[in-house]
């Protein structure tokens, strides 16, 4: 047997008996989801089983080093671990903000120091994060923000507004845009972190389409931040910011994807022909993007794919994320538009298709990631 | 199993992109069979460069003289094909054919002429104006060790050239089901078969045929008697798996050529690229390629390995390659403007041959439809 295939068998003998039953089931909802955080409910004994059973080997962040928290995998055993994941149906044990976007930013650019104060809570879960990119009058022209960081020797005094701000009301901390100089408008941004516990933060829910309320205004009135709390170099945060923009996009495009499988014997029996044939054209594009979502990750892995692609996948991937969910309150009929019944869970399907609509929105709008595609890829002329 | 290629695939690659860049190109071959009236509609003589450079045997085992390579480096010949619409009956006779005859005792027969460029195959199978093989209905009666065929095919790619025409028939059963088709191998010139050689919109020859009380050997048939379903679907497998790696190249070239267009020409003082109402087509047309090729060279890679997805994606392969072959090249004629509605640019040679391919073997709602059967709804 080669490494590998010793790799895999013991990983899966070691699912088999850590993974709970309970956490083997489908995920219902966006409810079923592990956050983590200082404030974090667990659903169920078992989810936090599960949560501390992989992230007492790492496995929450496979291929982070161990140093940080992380499993050490090698690309190809973190490869092997989420297939025997998806074979044994093991829910992710940990979803997070800090895992998917400022970890590997963290990877990147972090100091030493702030790698090993963060990463390892991340890791755990121990600590949420949320996102301060947007602001009122800077949404796809991200670089157009104002909320103000000024260097008062000992420490950086923050003022401002950010909004869309995902979970702000829950998270431990941010990581956040701000300007430190008025000279340049890409040069003059930095990227804090800092806690949402500090005084002069504020938030203020926002009630979306779908009847949730995941996301906040947050308000900055200053704030005092300590001045090693700046990842990377202070007003060189752009590149830091879009290094992170990559991997959330990389994200999003994943996102309600992966491992659904096929739609059609998922709405099965569809008796309108027009219906099915609508419903087995979406089958087709679907299984065809799983196959470049393999092949991106492959290139990842390898280094070779190109900077602008997790724009291209983000695109593609959320636009059929939402045409899939168009199918779903197609064949539902009545049945999905009932909004309160129990029948009805509360009226998943209808949420869940709204909620949809904001993936082609967050984390840059398709027209954008087009744009950088036509640009940076195919090297159209223009602005 | 990566979606990366190898160092070995790689260097097949540059080689044969290079050759068919050269040797294959469109004013070389496709304009000059065209513009001469040429009834095979390829030249025998690039077919036998083909064989010099291992092509025509790509997929024969090696102890019977060919590379014993598979249908992932098939494909990727095939890509350059459709970059370059070079003509050839690689295709049909070096996938198709070797695949339908492979591990049967005609395999000694064609072979060797295959590996050498000599021989020209092709594959009888459509029977009305759309791909549906169970349909198969054109009978074959047994008479004394042999048998006799009556019936019609049409959409015959190379038919009127090839040295060897694979036909399915009905020996059992009834149209729609898969038992009881067999499958003959049918040599050149057989008397009691009508061939009327058709040329499509693309300038590629497909012959209709007629089969008048056709006698043939029973040595003729490929594998079992009311067998045929397994030669054929797996001839079928690495056709349209072939066709949707040619039509992701036919895509890419078209593409290339459009993206070319618009870093050159100007209209209101601007280059035409630079409006974003084409960028954003431009990049979404971009990631149908890319996927489209995904899911072309997953197909071939799962067909290699003889994994049991292999038909679902096959047929997820040859859907999405017709669907973003035929974006690319509405993309490319619409964005050339008026110069792309003429002759004598090659932006439309790429639409009628990406129109062909996407017929051959079955378009996107067939392909669709058998999705959605595998899928089992
Ligand atoms: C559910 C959800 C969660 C989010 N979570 C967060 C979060 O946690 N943190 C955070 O910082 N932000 C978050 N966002 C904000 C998100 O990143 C922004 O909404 C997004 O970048 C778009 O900005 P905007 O809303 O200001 O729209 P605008 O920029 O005003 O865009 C309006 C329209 O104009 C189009 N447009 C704008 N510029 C161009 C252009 N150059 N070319 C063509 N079209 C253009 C856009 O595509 C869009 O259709 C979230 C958004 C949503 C919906």
């Amino acid at each position: 047997m080669t490494d590998l295939e010793t790799f895999r068998s013991e990983t899966r003998a070691w699912l088999e008996a850590n993974c709970p039953a309970e956490m083997r089931a489908p995920m219902r909802g966006e409810n079923d989801i592990c956050w983590g955080g200082r404030n974090w409910q667990f659903q169920s004994d078992a989810q936090r089983r599960w949560l501390q059973a992989m992230a007492a080997r790492g496995w929450t962040v496979p291929d982070w080093p161990s140093d940080y928290g992380g499993g050490g995998l090698s690309p190809a055993e973190a490869k092997v671990l989420k297939e025997e994941m998806a074979a044994t149906g093991a829910r992710p044990p940990l979803t997070s903000f800090g895992i998917s976007m400022l970890g590997p930013a963290l990877l990147k650019y972090g100091s030493e120091e702030q790698k090993r104060r963060f990463l390892p809570e991340i890791a755990r879960g121990e600590i949420r994060w949320c996102q301060g990119y947007s602001e009122p009058g800077a949404g796809s022209d991200l670089a157009g923000l104002q909320t103000k960081a000024e260097d008062r020797g000992d420490h950086w005094l923050v003022n401002g507004q950010k909004v869309w701000t995902s979970y702000a009301d829950e998270a431990d901390w941010i990581f956040c845009l701000v300007r430190t100089s008025s000279e340049s408008k890409h040069g003059g941004i930095s990227f804090l972190l800092f806690e949402m516990a500090s005084p002069g933060v504020s938030t203020k829910p926002i009630l979306l389409i779908s009847g949730n309320s995941p996301f906040c205004e947050t308000f900055f009135d200053d704030v005092k931040v300590p001045k090693d709390q700046v990842v990377g170099e202070v007003n060189r945060g752009w590149d830091v910011a879009k290094y992170l923009l990559g991997h959330e996009r990389e994200m999003i495009s994943g996102m309600g994807l992966g491992g659904q499988g096929s739609l059609g014997a998922a709405v099965a029996p569809v008796a309108d022909p027009l219906l099915r044939a609508e419903i087995a054209a979406f089958d087709v594009d679907s299984l065809a993007f799983a196959a470049m979502s393999e092949q991106f990750l492959d290139e990842l892995k390898a280094g070779a794919a190109h900077p602008a692609m997790p724009s291209l996948m983000k695109y593609a991937g959320t636009e059929l994320n939402k045409r899939r969910h168009e199918l779903v309150m197609a064949a539902g009929g009545s049945d999905t538009l009932e909004w309160d019944s129990e029948r009805s869970g509360g009226g998943k399907a209808a949420r869940e298709w709204l909620r949809t609509k904001a993936n082609s929105i967050e984390g840059g709008t398709s027209e954008i990631q087009l744009g950088i595609v036509a640009k940076h890829i195919l090297g159209l002329p223009g602005a | 199993m990566s979606a990366l290629l190898t160092d070995d695939q790689r260097m097949l690659v540059d080689s044969v992109a290079a050759f068919m860049a050269d040797e294959g190109a469109i004013a070389r071959q496709l304009r000059h069979w065209r513009d001469s009236g040429c009834k095979d509609g390829f030249g025998h003589a690039l077919w036998k460069q083909f064989a010099e450079l291992g092509l025509t045997g790509i997929l024969i085992p090696e102890p019977q003289g060919g590379a014993g390579l598979g249908q992932a480096e098939a494909g990727l010949v095939l890509e350059e094909i459709g970059r370059n619409l070079t003509p050839s009956p690689f295709l049909t006779t070096a996938v198709v054919a070797v695949r339908a005859l492979d591990g049967s005792v005609q395999a000694e027969r064609w072979f060797p002429g295959i590996a050498a460029g000599d021989t020209v195959a092709a594959l009888a199978i459509d029977e009305g104006s759309s791909h549906d093989p169970a349909a198969t209905a054109l009978r074959a009666e047994r008479q004394g060790n042999g048998f006799v065929l009556d019936g019609a095919k049409q959409f015959v790619v190379h038919g009127a050239s090839a040295d060897v025409i694979l036909v399915a028939a009905r020996t059992g059963g009834s149209p729609g089901e898969h038992d009881g088709i067999t499958l003959f191998a049918v040599e050149r010139g057989a008397a009691g078969l009508e061939v009327e050689n058709v040329t499509l919109a693309d300038s590629s020859k497909a012959a209709r045929l007629t089969f008048a009380r056709m006698a043939v050997d029973g040595d003729a048939v490929v594998g079992e008697v009311d067998g045929g379903w397994a030669p054929l679907s797996r001839a079928l497998a690495a056709g349209r798996a072939g066709a949707a790696a040619e039509l992701t190249g036919v895509a890419a070239g078209a593409s290339a050529m459009t993206l070319d267009y618009l870093k050159q020409r100007k209209q209101f003082g601007r280059l035409i690229g630079e409006f974003q109402a084409l960028q954003h087509r431009a990049a979404h047309l971009y990631g149908e390629i890319k996927i489209a090729r995904a899911a072309a060279r997953k197909a071939a890679r799962l067909l290699d390995s003889g994994a049991a997805e292999a038909e679902l994606m096959v047929a997820v392969a040859k859907a999405k390659a017709g669907s973003a072959a035929r974006l690319a090249v509405q993309e490319g004629v619409q964005m050339h403007g008026g110069i792309g509605m003429t002759d004598e640019h090659d932006i439309g040679l790429y639409m009628k041959r990406q129109a062909v391919l996407d017929e051959l073997f079955g378009g996107p709602r067939f392909h669709a439809a058998e999705v959605a059967r595998l899928s089992g709804y």
